[in-house]
């Protein structure tokens, strides 16, 4: 797992601060069935991302599977098991938006930031995903960085929004 | 019971049955793929669809129950028609190379596209990712996964160990170990229960016949054959026997015919065992009793899944175990020292090969542990079916073969050691011994069987106390003996964390990794027989009684092994040869470096996925033509949609302008009023 080692910039203490605060997370959940899901969520919130080392951490404090964990994180998208950029850019490619030209935006925006789907640029500023409808078909091809929307967005406008971040 | 309608026929069944049992009751027959009785029943892959009167949709019959009144369809048109569908979709990203696959004519999935009379596959296009995966163990084909979970069920309800989960989503679905992980460098026990219920050939054994083709092969090797007591009882099936069938005869005679040096039997070195992890448990208890404090419960160590099972999860508790080898470890310590002295052949020039009912066994051979004087303890183990595959290769008629017997000094075995290979067996084969030593009485149970520990109960307990005890046993005297047996790892798990929490009220506790032990072994044939446990265990059972001798110290060979070479049991040259070490490895293999991933690791073949300008080749075959057909009918859908929306947008932008115009209306009169 080279990747977790790439940007992990937190210190020791750091990291440890997280894992306890992770670890209070499991206690509040611990005897609820079926919240996997919302430790993950709350885990990745804490951390950042779910790499492998946590979700051992949390695998094991919960005494179930180690491939049932990385099961769940691997079935939604929204778990990441990379570490995540500032921004997270997430370009609608739901039916109306890919009709409308949501292909085209991706290839320029990964032309424009040098990494591909799933990845995160090489100074950590944007994640680079898809999204599966946001929701905003009437404005497509929508795409979202962070919580904004952004609508009948066209490959032109990209450069003059990225640099707002 | 309740009635209903099935194809047009009134039936009667009871209600708490699924349809496609009462189906089956009433003598009709619901093709299936993922049901297995009794262990996996979830409806994941559908082809059990029946139509069932008032249900707008086709119902997966494995999982639906009948009710009063139900008219039920099973072979309707439309029914036919969605299996086919289903079938050719669940085609559509498997291998297809059947003529080169192990699971050739022995494969439900298979079996099922003649039974559906498929004659064509129509959906021919993307093939997912796949991974060949291959550890010292089990081999992992995912070309050829099916994602019907069977072996979901196994490793997670049933053994409860959790190596294998469905991992990605959609089309990028896996079963694997976590974030693709290899199956030899996380904690599986690799009890190949998996491979068992595996409908396909994507879970496996690794193989090795070849390498023992080689051997046999090669004139300057001795190569010298063990067979496991769990082998006997089941081989049988391969060749049309019934489950349980002894061919013990046949089994040695087959070994001769296809060209082994000589044929031993690890139940031979099982009756050593007795003597070794009996001596062993006396020496615990005497410390316990005798205030020198003494780690107790004493557990078994003759099954290498649940040791490997046990170094991962419980790694602290290693003390708890018998020092001594599993008993084909032991045999082939034993082959390469003292039969090989005897035989006047350097021990470097003989290869050990060992016929076991275990996938786990092909890794326990590989640990750093099983060696001595730097010669591995056996060389190559073969599942019970790989055997069986070598034989029918080598074209020996198994049916006909004249029974053969087992060679001496290491092929002569009691009734005790037969039982090794169920579930309560090696505690009853020690109890014969140990009470026998110590009280020199026989043990107080009819026919030697101790009652309460035999049958496929997932933990069992007995207890026997000691009375009248020989003089040099004394500290025995009045001793409640308290033992339990356990199959199947989740049932170990159960017993291990009383140990843990230092409540376990036991002295000696028997783990065997596989539910029903040694005879539904991960190397085991697969069988459709809902019964077949029991067979076999009455099978192993039969054999111990039709034995004169049936207590493992009664062995001739094994006293006379003493005699000339071990000196007594537990003695330094004893423990030198037949006894072992633990590694702590941790739940995720944390606390080891040992690994068994066979070289290579996971491969991705490139070109799995079949390139455009492939398929263009084909002059518009009827494949083409059909995905060409989706093609514009997914165009057609988006084109429309499109129109759709567009029509929509301008809808949106006609409000947004008259909202524009209403609120400029509203600035204007607003300013007027300024």
């Amino acid at each position: 797992m080279s990747e977790s080692t790439v940007f992990c910039t937190c210190t020791h203490s750091e990291k440890s601060t997280k894992y306890s605060e992770i670890e209070k997370v499991i206690e509040l959940y611990r005897d609820k069935e079926g919240s996997l899901i919302q430790i993950l969520h709350l885990a990745q919130e804490i951390y950042g991302h779910l790499p492998l080392e946590l979700q051992q951490f949390i695998a094991s404090s919960l005494d179930i599977p180690l491939s049932e964990v990385s099961g769940v994180i691997t079935f939604y998208s929204f778990f990441s098991t990379k570490p995540r950029g500032e921004h997270t850019i997430r370009v609608c490619l739901g039916t109306a938006c890919y009709v409308r030209g949501g292909k085209k935006i991706i290839e320029r925006l990964s032309e424009i930031l040098g990494v591909g789907l799933g990845e995160t640029t090489k100074d950590g500023r944007f994640t680079f995903e898809i999204a599966r409808c946001i929701g905003a078909c009437g404005l497509a091809p929508a795409m979202m960085i962070d919580n904004v929307v952004y609508k009948q967005v066209n490959v032109n406008k990209l450069e003059s929004i990225l640099a707002q971040y | 019971m309740i009635n209903l309608i099935i194809n047009g026929k009134s039936c009667t069944a009871d209600e708490n049955l699924t349809i496609l049992e009462a189906a089956r009751v009433n003598g009709i027959d619901i093709p299936h793929l993922c049901y297995l009785e009794g262990i996996h029943e979830f409806g994941t892959c559908r082809i059990c669809v029946v139509e069932v009167e008032g249900a707008k949709t086709l119902q997966a019959s494995c999982i639906t129950k009948v009710s009063d009144g139900m008219v039920i369809h099973t072979n309707s048109e439309r029914v036919r028609k969605a299996r086919k569908v289903l079938y050719e979709l669940l085609l559509s990203d498997h291998s297809k190379d059947c003529l080169s696959c192990k699971r050739n004519q022995n494969c439900e999935l298979q079996e099922l596209g003649k039974t559906l009379g498929i004659e064509e596959t129509r959906f021919n296009g993307a093939r997912s990712d796949y991974v060949l995966d291959s550890s010292v163990s089990i081999t992992r084909d995912m070309s050829k996964c099916i994602l019907c979970r069977r072996c979901v069920t196994a490793c997670n309800d049933i053994q409860g160990v959790g190596v294998l989960n469905a991992q990605n989503r959609g089309f990028q679905t896996v079963v694997s170990p976590a974030i693709d992980l290899p199956i030899g460098s996380v904690n599986c026990a690799y009890c190949g229960q998996c491979t068992v219920v595996c409908p396909v050939g994507a879970l496996k054994e690794t193989d090795s016949v070849q390498e023992i083709w080689n051997a046999i092969n090669d004139k300057n090797k001795r190569v010298v054959v063990q067979v496991a007591p769990a082998v006997r009882v089941a081989i049988g099936e391969e060749f049309g026997y019934d489950p349980g069938e002894r061919v013990t005869g046949k089994l040695a005679a087959s070994l001769r015919a296809l060209g082994f040096d000589d044929i031993f039997d690890t139940n031979f070195t099982a009756d050593l065992t007795i003597l070794e992890e009996g001596t062993e448990l006396l020496t615990r208890v005497k410390s316990a009793l005798t205030g020198k404090g003494a780690v107790l419960p004493m557990i078994t160590s003759c099954s290498p899944g649940w040791i490997k099972y046990v170094e991962h999860t419980f790694p602290d508790e290693l003390d708890h175990l018998s020092t001594c080898k599993s008993p084909h470890t032991m045999m082939g310590a034993l082959v390469k020292s003292y039969y090989a002295k005897k035989i006047n052949v350097d021990p470097k020039n003989i290869y050990v090969v060992s016929v076991m009912p275990c996938t786990a066994k092909k890794t326990e051979i590989k640990r750093a542990e099983m060696k001595n004087d730097g010669h591995p303890n056996v060389d190559a183990v073969l599942t019970t079916r790989e055997l069986a595959a070598m034989i029918k290769e080598a074209g020996i008629i198994f049916t006909e073969l004249e029974d053969s017997k087992f060679d001496d000094p290491l092929g002569l075995s009691t009734g005790a050691a037969d039982i090794f290979g169920v579930t309560g067996g090696v505690m009853e084969a020690a109890l014969r011994t140990v009470y026998e030593l110590v009280t020199g009485r026989e043990l107080p149970f009819e026919g030697l069987h101790v009652t309460p520990i035999v049958g496929l109960d997932q933990v069992k307990e007995a207890s026997i106390v000691i009375k009248n005890p020989l003089p040099y046993y004394s500290f025995l005297d009045g001793v409640e003996i308290k033992v339990a047996v356990t199959s199947g790892l989740k049932g170990a798990n159960q017993l291990l964390k009383e140990v843990a929490s230092g409540k376990s009220p036991y002295h000696f506790i028997e783990v065997m990794g596989c539910p029903g032990g040694c005879i539904t072994g991960g190397g085991q044939p697969r069988s459709k027989d809902p019964e077949v446990r029991l067979k076999r265990l009455r099978g192993i059972y039969s054999e111990d009684e039709s034995k004169v001798l049936r207590k493992s110290h009664e062995n001739p060979f094994v006293s006379k092994l003493y005699d000339e070479f071990l000196g007594a049991p537990n003695s330094h040259k004893a423990h030198e040869l037949l006894h072992t070490t633990y590694v702590k490895r941790g739940k995720f293999n944390e606390l080891s470096n040992e690994r068994f991933t066979v070289k290579g690791g996971i491969q991705k073949p490139k070109d799995s996925v079949p390139k455009d300008s492939e398929l263009s080749d084909r002059n518009i075959s009827r494949d083409a033509k059909v995905r060409d057909d989706i093609e514009s009918i997914r165009v057609l859908a988006l084109e429309a949609e499109n129109t759709r929306l567009k029509s929509e947008l301008d809808d949106a932008l006609e409000t947004v302008e008259l909202f524009r115009k209403v609120l400029a209306d509203y600035t204007a009169k607003h300013k007027q009023i300024l």
